[in-house]
Formats: structure tokens, sequence, C-alpha cells
């Protein structure tokens, strides 16, 4: 069977998110394998969570069946327990621990700690990342998709090779920006390896 | 990728791109000289994208007010020989059908399409209404493509199809098509260079009214005409190659039709589960492949039909079955195999066919019950107006005088219209009682006016008062409709992600274009009431809203700021905030409710970097605890 791979990527309007997937995508295709992409425009804006997934190999469909997640990557620690529908016991749970805060006032933020106690209760490859402060030390907080998408590369069974990824993202950003992205996505990437 | 490349790629290249720049790439390749859209997600990219690449690809692009022109403009254009191209949302057909409805009948020259986008489970809709619906209505054919390089092949290839039969024909795809991104190979470009000093070609438009006009004497003809070219191509449709066979098994007891996303999920679950099911794609659905479909079913015992929203395909092959009069168990949405409503997935799928074939084993997994209760505990993160946004001010601002007219919220109804202002629906504006579709504000306001004795209150957005307000608004003066209107004037189209609209001096391509005034339109139409107001000034709002709500006509309030997001816009500095002065009255962060200003810990907290300066919550503050930034 083809060597598949599902990507379950969330987070929140105005994190980089859909950019980081096509990028993941645009790999993909470079390196040959089969891939395809789902994205939600319109109503994800202003403010509202944002969610993509991404499926490498073979697969018509461009949506990851319950629980088929190899990797959940998580721009927002909220918005990792409502992604949990895609994940399975396997599944590597990779999310920043940075919080926004919603402006709605159903519910009070959780504490990020409990989160990751009770992710780790739960699942065995529960990789929190403080990809925010990652992004800041790379040279800015809009580099956290760079911190996130190098922490991806670091999966052993993530199909991608770190260089048909760094590629891709030179073919996607401005040049003006490679050189903090290349750092954010080492770091991102020795945060899961290291 | 860069976007240029869609109009310079060479056949052969690949791409990875998003379904919607897949149909712009087929319609480069098609050799398209006119376009025309009216935004609507999911198909909005599309309109994006040309509007960059149109005249690097030698095409005329507009957006044009509403869909019922963009078909007017793209009819015509095909009527001159020119390939033409006009798409939209699903709920934009509804507004186009009119005109949809006779192209069909007077037919095209050059090739037409129309790519709609449907929204099976609503992503960004009012509806789930089922595109291929039309294609019956109006018997014109329809492609269904499933993935990113068939909305590039089909739209390419509908314009040839179009071609040869003098018939417009509809590309369907959904927001799973629309919005998937997969590998595209590109193929050869028909040449559309211009030979004129415009960088699009223009055709030459033949008279012929019995061909055009489709008065009693002609039109009974053209149906005729009609019925002869769909007779003749549903021998195509019945060895397209994009209505094919995938066999996954020697054996002949069940089948599966599938069209569209809904295949994908068909696919893989078949796939993945090595189930003894082969399938047949339909790509090119009507007119219905019939001999196909018979062919594949004849020798089955049962056959599962899947497909998204309206269970058209099913009902097509149990007409066939019945025609023929074969023995074969159809399973779908009407035996209950599947649901009647909202997009499939591949879980949905696989549920469907275990009912048949029972190879499910999926078993179910428990979490700890602390992980239960942190799912069922996390905050919502709806989407809400901006921070700065000129709606959020305005909505303060009305309902404020309503309360200082004296007049609870139940005795004003608030007929609201299509855009982002429809988030004025929440808390704590509740600032939407009724909707039926773009442009109804207007004719709501009618409506209850004559209806109730209760105040009326429309809202609408500039975009959408060229879109379809303005008829309706001289309707409301003729009858003497008792009524507020106000249009919500952020320059722009902005659910749709900021697309001009009439009232900006821009058009689609970029160029300078003369400004259509929202006032001079309101009175011109009669409105003895015109009045414009800053939504950042409380106090003129207040007043305004006041005086207007007195009144016994259509009053008409253009309430006019720009959407945070337009590029370029100098802003204020963000707001202080000085403890020392708040007395903890809520007022900013309940009723005002700018994403900006929290409580946190009992503080009021402003997030410097989402605040946009706008000052509303200084004038919302009666203690002088939140000042202008400097
Ligand atoms: C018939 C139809 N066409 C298109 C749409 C998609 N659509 C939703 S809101 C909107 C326009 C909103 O623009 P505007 O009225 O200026 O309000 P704004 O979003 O800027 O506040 C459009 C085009 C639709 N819902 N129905
Ligand atoms: S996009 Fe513009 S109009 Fe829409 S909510 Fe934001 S500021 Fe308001
Ligand atoms: S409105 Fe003014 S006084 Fe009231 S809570 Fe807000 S800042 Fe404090
Ligand atoms: S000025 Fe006040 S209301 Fe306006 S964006 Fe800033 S915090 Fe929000």
């Amino acid at each position: 069977m083809d060597n598949h791979y599902c990507i379950y990527i969330c987070g929140v309007g105005g994190q980089g998110i859909i950019k980081t997937s096509t990028i993941i995508g645009e790999a993909a295709m470079n390196q040959g394998l089969d891939v395809v992409m789902s994205e939600i425009h319109g109503m994800s804006q202003r403010g509202g969570s944002v969610s993509t997934e991404l499926k490498i190999g073979g697969y018509n469909s461009s949506i990851i069946p319950n629980q088929a997640a190899d990797m959940l990557l998580s721009f927002e620690p909220v918005e990792t327990i409502r992604g949990l529908d895609n994940v399975n016991s396997e599944t590597k749970i990779v999310y920043n621990t940075h919080p926004i805060i919603p402006s709605s006032t159903d519910k009070e933020y959780p504490s990020v700690d409990g989160i990751t106690k009770t992710l780790k209760e739960n699942f065995k490859h529960v990789l929190p990342i403080d990809g925010t402060r990652l992004a800041i030390e790379a040279g800015s907080v809009l580099s956290l998709n760079m911190v996130l998408l190098g922490a991806v590369t670091a999966d052993d069974k993530f199909p991608l090779t770190k260089e048909s990824v760094i590629e891709a993202m030179k073919n996607n950003l401005k040049p003006k920006f490679h050189e903090m992205n290349l750092k954010a996505i080492e770091s991102g990437y020795e945060s899961i390896k290291g | 990728m860069n976007l240029k490349e869609l109009v310079t790629g060479e056949s052969g290249e690949k791409q990875f791109l998003l379904g919607n720049e897949a149909a712009v790439r087929g319609v480069i390749e098609a050799g398209v000289s006119i376009a025309a859209t009216y935004p609507g997600t999911p198909s909005s990219e599309i309109g994006n994208v040309l509007s960059v690449l149109a005249k690097d690809a030698n095409i005329y692009f507009e957006f044009s007010t509403n869909e019922k022109v963009a078909m007017e403009v793209a009819a015509t254009a095909a009527a001159s020989g020119l390939r033409s191209f006009t798409f939209m949302k699903h709920v934009g057909m509804n507004v186009a059908a009119d005109s949809f409805m006779t192209t069909a009948y007077s037919g095209v020259t050059g090739g037409m399409v129309i790519l709609v986008a449907d929204d099976p489970s609503l992503f960004s809709s009012q509806n789930e209404q089922d595109t291929r619906n039309y294609a019956r209505i109006a018997n014109v054919p329809i492609l269904e493509p499933s993935n990113c390089q068939e909305v590039k092949d089909m739209v390419k290839y509908a314009f040839d199809l179009s071609e040869q039969f003098g018939i417009p024909v509809i590309v369907r795809t959904t927001t799973r098509v629309s919005h998937m991104r997969g590998v595209v190979e590109f193929g050869d470009v028909n040449d559309n260079s211009s030979n004129n000093d415009n960088h699009w070609k223009r055709g030459h438009f033949k008279k012929d009214p019995s061909k055009y006009v489709p008065v009693p004497a002609f039109a009974g003809d053209m149906h005729i005409r009609l019925w002869d070219k769909i007779n003749e191509i549903e021998g195509i449709s019945a060895k397209s190659e994009f209505n094919r066979e995938i066999d996954f098994s020697d054996e002949k007891s069940y089948g599966l039709i599938a069209s569209s996303s809904a295949y994908n999920y068909a696919h893989d679950v078949v796939k993945f589960n090595d189930l003894d099911v082969n399938i047949l794609k339909l790509g090119f659905s009507y007119p219905f492949p019939q001999d196909k479909v018979v062919e594949f079913i004849e020798d089955l015992d049962e056959v599962f039909v899947v497909e998204e929203v309206d269970p058209i395909i099913e009902r097509d092959v149990l007409a066939a079955i019945g025609a023929k009069n074969l023995d074969v168990i159809v399973h779908g949405k009407l035996d209950g195999t599947f649901p009647l409503y909202h997009e499939f997935n591949s879980d949905i799928v696989a549920q469907g066919l275990d009912k048949v074939l029972n190879f499910d084993e999926k078993t179910a997994v428990s979490y700890s019950l602390g992980l239960e209760e942190l799912q069922e505990n996390i905050p919502s993160r709806a989407p809400v107006l901006c921070a700065g946004c000129p709606h959020r001010a305005m909505y303060y601002g009305i309902n404020l005088a309503i309360e200082e007219l004296g007049l609870k919220p139940e005795d004003v109804i608030f007929a609201s219209d299509i855009g982002c202002y429809t988030l004025g629906i929440n808390p704590p504006y509740n600032a939407a009682d009724y909707l039926l579709s773009m442009g109804s504000s207007v004719g709501d306001g009618c409506g209850f006016s004559v209806s109730t004795d209760q105040k009326v209150a429309s809202f609408i957005g500039d975009s959408t008062f060229f879109h379809s307000g303005v008829s309706p608004l001289i309707n409301a003066v003729h009858n003497k409709h008792n009524f507020v209107l106000t249009v919500l004037d952020n320059r722009i189209t902005a659910m749709t992600g900021g697309q001009p609209n009439p009232g900006i001096p821009v058009d689609g391509m970029g160029d300078e274009a003369p400004e259509v005034s929202i006032r001079k339109l309101a009175l011109a139409c009669g409105c003895d009431y015109v009045r414009v107001i800053n939504p950042f000034n409380l106090e003129q709002v207040v007043k305004t809203y006041k005086e207007a709500f007195e009144r016994n006509d259509t009053a008409v309030i253009i309430s006019k700021a720009p959407c945070t997001l337009i590029k370029g816009l100098t802003k204020k500095p963000p707001v202080n905030f000085v403890e020392g002065n708040c007395n903890y009255c809520d007022k900013c962060v309940s009723e005002l409710a700018c994403p900006a200003i929290s409580k946190v810990d009992g503080k009021i907290t402003i997030d410097k970097a989402q605040c946009d300066g706008c000052n509303v919550c200084i004038q919302v503050c009666k203690y002088g605890a939140l000042e202008a930034g400097r």
C-alpha cells in the first residue's frame, strides 16, 4: 500500500495555517508524492477557528476520516482539543502552548498546563512546544508557522525531507524573510528532535 | 507558487493548486475572452485571481453588480462569438436564473461556461441548494469535477462542448472541490490574443432575432432546438471519459455510482477497506448517461448511489431501472442508506455501505473523564466583527438610540441582509431578526411596515445595496413604506474577501472607475430623508437614528467608514486604559464587545495588537477610563 500520512492542522485565523499547509503540499508534490489538501475559507476569518487537512499517498478525498490523522499540528492550545476527533492513540500531537483567548464569553479559557496533563493521560505522543517564544527568538512572532513547520519535519514517519520543505518555503515566501524562516524551521525541528 | 504561473505555465508543468485556481487555468487554456462574476464563497477566489491576471491573460474581467448582470455579460459575449465565463456561488444562480433560462433557449455561438459552487454543510451560505437541479430545469449539460485536475480539465472541455452544440454548460463544484488543493498538470493554451487596442479580443454579433429574441413566435422553436441538442449530447455523455468505471473486484454483486466530492469518499472507503465493489464515476451527469449506467448495473444485484445534497442521480438510476425493467436494488438517500442533507465524508459513506456490506469493525474509543470534561468546556471561537469594525459602532449607536427613545427591543424589527454585518445577529447587538436573501432587507422593510405597528430598521451593506437593494428602495418610496434603512457603506465587499463594488473608484481589473454615489441614488429614488453619518461618532449616530425613527417615510442613513482590513488606511494609535478612573460598569466589555477589550482577573485589558484606534470605546466609557492613544 502507498506510503500514506495525514496531517490535521488547526489554529486561529491569521496564524498562517493555510500557507504552512500549502508549503507542505507543494513539497510533497515536488517529491513526486500524491497529495491532496482541504481548507475552509469564508466565515473562518475574523478570529474564527481555522483548519486544514493534508493527505499524502493515494487518497482521493482531502478530508481525514475520524481518528485517522498521523499528526495533529495545532497553533493554539484550545484548538488542539477541538481537533481531537482526528487523532488515535498513535497520533503525534504537536501544539503551540501560547493561548489566544477568544472574545466569546460562553466558557472560561482552561489552563494550558491542565490541557497538557489531560492530553498526556490519554495519548502516547503529546508534544507541547512554546512555539510563540521560539518564533520571537527567530525574529518575529509571525514566524510561528515556520516553527511548527519545522516541528512536523522532525517526526520520523513524516514522508518529506526537511530540505524539500525548506525549498517549498522559499518558493512561497518573500526572500527577505527566508533567513528568519530558516531559523524558525530549525528551532521547531530541534524542539521535537532535540 | 506565483499566480502568474497560471498564465505562463507550459503544458506538462505541474502545480499544487486550489480548485478555484485550477478553474482559472482551465479558463486560460480554453482561450476565454470575457469573464464576469459577483463574488460568493466558495467561488470567490476565482474572481480574486482573475482580477489579478486578467490583463496578462488577455481577458476582460469584471465584478458585475450581481449574478444576473454577470450572466448577461457572459451570454452576450458568447452570442458575439467569444468564449465567455461566469461563475458564482449556488444561490447566485437564483439571482441569475431568469436570464440563464433564456440563454439555454437562445444558445450561444462562442463557448459559454457557468461555474457554480455549491456549499453542502453551509460553511458560508444560507442554504444547501443543489445546482444540478438547474441543469435539469434549464435543460443544459452539467459536469461535476471531483478534484483540482478535473476542475481544470472539465472547465476547458466544457467550452468545447458548449461551442460544438451552441449551448451554455454548467460546471458544478462543491466547497470541498473549490477549496481542495491538489496537483494539477497543465495543458495547452488556446490562443486568445487580441486583434485590437484592448488587451482582449472583440467578437461580432450577427443579428438573428429568431435565434436571440424569445418572443412567443420564436421561443417555441427555440425550445424544440434545445431538446434536439440535449438528445444529441446524451450520446456524448454516455461515451464521455468523465463517466468511467473504476474496478476493484471481479465480483458482480455490488456496484456504486458516485459523483463530485462524494466520489472521493466512496473511492477511499472501497479502496482502503478492500471492498468487492466496482465504481462508476459520473463526471458528466446531465444529460444522464443512461446507456452507460444500464451497462454498469444490469448484472448487479445491488447498487449504491453516493451523491451529496439531493438524490438526483439516484432518481435517474431508478428511472433507468424502471425503463429497462431491471432487477437491481438501489441504496441511496431515498432508502435511508445515506443522509439527505449536509456534506458527506469517508465516515458517513462507510457507515452507509456498512449497513449493507457489514465490514466496519471500528471499535469505539473512550477517553478519560478529564478529557471529556475538557472537550465539553472549551470556549467557542465563532467569527466576530473585527476590532475597529465600523458595523459594531453603528449597531451600538442604533441600540442606544432605541433605548433613549424609550422603545423596547421587541418594538423594533431588525431586517438584516447578507455580509459581515449579519454578524450583528450575535449578542450584545441582537440586530438581525429576519433575513431572506441578498437585498431582502429593503423589501422586508416594506412588508413589515405595512404588516405591523412595530418600528422597522433594515440593514444592508454597500455591495449588497448595489446588488439588489435599489429596486426595492424605489418600491419603498413609491408605496409609502415607513422604515429606517441603513446602508453600511464600508467601501468594500468585505465578507467575501474584499472585492471592489460600484461605490469605490476602482474596477475588477484594478483600473480607475467612476464612483456611484449611494446618497445620490437614494435621493433619486425619491427619499426625502438621506443622511450620511460617521459610525465612529457616537453622538451623531444616536441623534440621527432618533430623528429617523420619528419619521413616517422611508428614511435612509448611510453609515460610512472603511472596513479596517482595507490596505493603506491611516489609523489612530491604540487606546489607553486609565485604571484609576474605571468604575467597572462593564459597558465596554458587555455592551460594545470589541474583541480588543477583555476583562482579565477583574481588570479591563486592551489588546494593543488588535486595537484599531477607532476610539468608539472612549465615547462609550462615561468615566474617562479609556483615553485616546498618543
Ligand atoms: C446571491 C448571493 N450572492 C453572493 C453572496 C455572497 N456574499 C455574501 S455577503 C456578500 C457581500 C457583502 O458585501 P457588503 O454588502 O458590502 O457587506 P460587508 O461584508 O462589506 O459588510 C456576498 C457577495 C450571497 N450570499 N448571495
Ligand atoms: S472584515 Fe471589515 S467589515 Fe468585516 S468585520 Fe472586519 S472590519 Fe468589519
Ligand atoms: S466602560 Fe469605562 S468604566 Fe466601564 S468598565 Fe469599561 S473602562 Fe471601566
Ligand atoms: S479603540 Fe476601543 S473599540 Fe476601537 S478597536 Fe480599540 S479597543 Fe476596540
